[in-house]
């Protein structure tokens, strides 16, 4: 990226937004009108809402943005995976039907993915979508749905050939979460919260245009997903990053963040919250006690070390370089860091640790990361498949024979719960 | 030292065991969670009166069977096991302990028959704000008046201090620091002055209060003058218990988790077939064993009145601990995402372990007790 190039970009951003920001104007009008500009979503095509510059812009872009105080599209929550999957692999029609509510925030969606029998082995989906004329007819059940109870659209991973092999037995469909044949219920987690859905389908409709990319294709739609997951594309590092302001637009963005981050209320509880390790060993004297001395000193040396090996990993994709074995670690690293924390965070709390709500320490957050760190070596694919992934495609170890080729029929699977 | 139990010790253990699971199914642990009391007192009724529980280890003078505390090993074991809500630990193990190390013949022919039949439940309360237990860290005052005692100040982390008819209270005479001036003090549980309240704790399967004292009248229950003496053992006593506990509940979680890996498929086979799940297995049953190993041979040590029962209560609480920790971060992990969910059990004793973990100190505390014991014999 050259600086010239670079400048060029923010003088235009910062004109445009000096000329049109408005911090008056109602939600969804400016983000109208961020989609018409292509400010809203610069690295976008500019087909479809954007300008078609290089990622490498946005932080430029972002910084006048806040500069200015301008409020961005809806950037967070599943409908940035949602768009990111529509735009690499949706025909026009759908792109065109659906891509601008999501940068407005009009429509919410979910991710359909995990199953009861299918986590680890996500391939191994048995959510059915059977043809019905040209329409397609959806029997089955999904977990860990975030923002099922309210979300308008979902992307679907369902098989179609029960015959063909187990990736190429599946696809990709755009569903209308408003039908009575959807039932969705609340799943709730051991630290108490409840930030999932089981969603259940009986007969449930896909039209036709609905199926992403062509029938049998959805395991690489779906990997695209997940790609864009891995990327951080749902926003949720932006954590808490709202504007205090007084304005109608702040005002309508804080209430459209409060309930889309409502249900991730404990997320940063579950990575450990390690920045709380140092004042709370301060706070509780405890950071006199030699052995909380070298526990601390320990997690604080393998979080920033963690934190510097991602940092290598997007310095390279900065600059277009292709990362190495650093960008594969993170997920790992990050669960032996929440780890690390909850054993430091019980160290120096003791039994203060075990206290909840207004009786425990820091108000009950203490407890709470005890509670939810177990979540962070499961979600998004456990530790173990995560070796699995960095043994055999970073280290290019041998690979573990396979046991589940030929009709996906024939695979042994587990039997599907009653409800 | 004997290193296996006896048939009758077997015997007792499969009657205390099958108590358990018939009386302590997860179902009923998950209603007792929800409630004020947190234990079921017909069930409590049972233990004491049917089965003998609550005096296993009370001399028959007393009341209660005059056995040892292998005996006991087994009964928290399997408690441990079933997770079974009751005021055992709090009143027969804690409280007990500390009648029988500091009373005089009086108070013990007057308090431990009822704790033994059951009619009344004791708790002990030691720790402080500071969340120790230990007599350095007292700072609730009891000052003498008339022939009897005015207790001031605060108590937490107290298990079972919710529902306690007798608090033995540890406090310290005023103006004193250190291990000097510390008494146990015997409260009514309806003696004006006294609060209680119960703490919001993660592990709702063992309830917790904090009790207030504002000019609470006591007696004193020692009459050797050597308190700190008497708390020492107690929670010696405690630590074994807990440990025993902790095995069972930690062998509780392997059983699950083996039998879990067994059924459940992933990529066309079962999990248990990977590699990376057996080892994880094989390690967890190591440390199991190795725990069990630690928290017999302190129960046995203490039923022969071993003289080096300190560092071994030290090293039993400390070792188990860590196992029991480490099992049930396996469990979860090793049963995927619905090992997080609130409706699968495994959080149960995930939440049991890590208060077992902090309650009569941590296992860093332990270790160097453990040491410092080592140097002092040295
Ligand atoms: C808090 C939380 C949030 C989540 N959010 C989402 C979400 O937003 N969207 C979504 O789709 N899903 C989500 N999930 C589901 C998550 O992705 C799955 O739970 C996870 O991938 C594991 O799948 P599973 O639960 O079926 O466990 P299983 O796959 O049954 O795994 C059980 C155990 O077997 C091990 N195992 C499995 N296969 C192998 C192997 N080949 N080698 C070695 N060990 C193996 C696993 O590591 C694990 O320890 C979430 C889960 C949690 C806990």
């Amino acid at each position: 990226m050259s600086g010239d190039n670079e400048n060029q970009v923010r003088n235009e951003v910062r004109a445009w937004l000096e000329e049109n920001w408005d911090p008056n104007t109602g939600l969804i009008e400016w983000r109208d009108k961020l989609a018409d500009s292509g400010w809203g979503v610069p690295h976008w095509p500019e087909q479809w809402y954007g300008r078609g510059l290089p990622v490498a812009f946005n932080p430029v872009i972002d910084t006048e943005f806040e500069r200015i105080g301008a409020v961005g599209v809806a950037k967070i929550g599943i409908r940035m995976l949602a768009a990111a999957t529509l735009l690499d692999c949706a025909n026009d029609d759908q792109k065109s039907r659906f891509l601008r509510r999501m940068l407005t925030g009009e429509d919410t969606w979910c991710q359909l993915f995990s199953e009861p029998g299918s986590g680890s082995d996500l391939a191994g989906a048995t959510t059915r979508a059977d043809r019905d004329g040209d329409n397609w007819i959806i029997n089955g059940q999904k977990v860990w749905t975030t923002s099922a109870h309210h979300a308008e659209w979902g992307l679907l991973l369902a098989r179609t050939d029960w015959d063909a092999p187990k990736h190429q037995g599946l696809s990709f469909f755009i569903l209308d979460m408003r039908q009575d044949a959807i039932e969705v219920q609340p799943l709730k987690q051991m630290n108490g919260h409840a930030s999932f859905n089981q969603v259940f389908f009986t007969d449930a409709h896909v039209p036709p245009e609905n199926l992403v990319s062509t029938i049998g294709n959805g395991w690489n739609v779906a990997m695209t997903t997940l790609a864009h997951e891995r990327r951080g594309a749902d926003a949720l590092r932006r954590w808490g990053k709202v504007s205090d302001r007084p304005g109608r637009i702040y005002d309508e963005e804080r209430a459209e963040v409060a309930t889309v981050m409502e249900p991730y209320k404990w997320y940063p509880q579950r990575a450990g919250r390690v920045d709380l390790v140092w004042p709370r060993a301060i706070e509780t004297g405890r950071i006199s006690d030699p052995t909380v001395r070298q526990e601390v000193a320990k997690l604080l040396m393998l979080s920033r070390t963690a934190e510097w090996t991602a940092q290598r990993a997007r310095a390279a994709q900065e600059q277009g370089r292709p990362q190495g074995p650093e960008g594969s670690l993170g997920k790992l690293a990050s669960s032996h860091v929440a780890r690390a924390a909850a054993k430091v965070h019980t160290l120096i709390g003791g039994a203060d640790a075990l206290l909840k709500g207004a009786d425990g320490a820091l108000n009950g957050t203490i407890a709470e990361i005890l509670l939810s760190v177990p979540a962070t070596s499961i979600a998004g694919g456990t530790d173990e498949i995560q070796r699995n992934i960095i043994s055999e495609r970073v280290l290019q170890m041998a690979k573990e024979p396979r046991m589940d080729g030929g009709p996906f029929r024939d695979v042994p699977k587990n039997p599907t719960r009653e409800r | 030292m004997q290193f296996s139990f006896t048939d009758e010790q077997a015997q007792f253990r499969a009657v205390v065991q099958r108590f358990a699971r018939d009386k302590s199914p997860t179902t009923e642990v998950r209603r007792l969670m929800q409630t004020g009391e947190g234990f079921d007192r017909e069930v409590w009724r049972g233990m004491c009166e049917d089965l003998g529980l609550a005096g296993l280890h009370v001399p028959e003078a007393y009341g209660g069977a005059g056995f040892g505390f292998v005996e006991v090993g087994i009964v928290v074991e399997e408690l441990g096991r079933s997770l079974l809500c009751s005021p055992y630990f709090g009143s027969s193990i804690l409280a007990t302990s500390a009648i029988l190390h500091a009373a005089s013949e009086a108070q013990k022919q007057a308090l431990l028959p009822s704790l033994v039949s059951g009619k009344k439940i004791a708790c002990l309360a030691l720790a402080e704000a500071s969340g120790q237990w230990n007599c350095a860290s007292i700072e609730l005052t009891a000052a003498q008046s008339g022939d009897g005692f005015v207790l001031n100040g605060r108590k937490n982390f107290v298990l079972d201090g919710h529902v306690a008819d007798v608090v033995i209270v540890a406090a310290r005479k005023p103006g004193t620091s250190g291990l000097e001036g510390i008494g146990l003090f015997v409260v009514d549980g309806t003696a004006s002055g006294l609060q209680r309240r119960a703490l919001d704790t993660i592990d709702e399967t063992r309830k917790l209060a904090e009790l207030s004292f504002n000019e609470v009248s006591a007696q004193a229950l020692n009459d050797t003058g050597d308190a700190a003496a008497a708390i020492t053992r107690t929670l010696d006593d405690g630590a074994i218990a807990l440990a025993n506990e902790m095995v069972g509940g930690a062998q509780a979680l392997l059983d699950c988790v083996v039998e879990y890996a067994q059924i459940r498929m992933q990529f066309g086979r079962v999990i248990g077939s990977f590699q990376a799940v057996k080892h994880k297995c094989a390690e967890m049953l190591l440390d199991v064993e190795l725990a069990k190993s630690a928290a017999y041979y302190a129960a046995q040590a203490r039923a022969e009145n071993d003289p080096e029962v300190s560092a071994l209560a030290s090293l039993a609480k400390a070792t188990t601990a860590d196992a029991y920790m480490r099992t049930a971060i396996e469990s979860i992990q090793l049963h995927g995402g619905i090992g997080f969910t609130w409706d699968h059990d495994t959080h149960l004793w995930y939440k049991r372990a890590k208060s077992s973990e902090v309650l009569l100190d941590d296992p860093s505390y332990h270790r160097e007790r453990y040491i410092a014991l080592q140097e002092a014999l040295a």
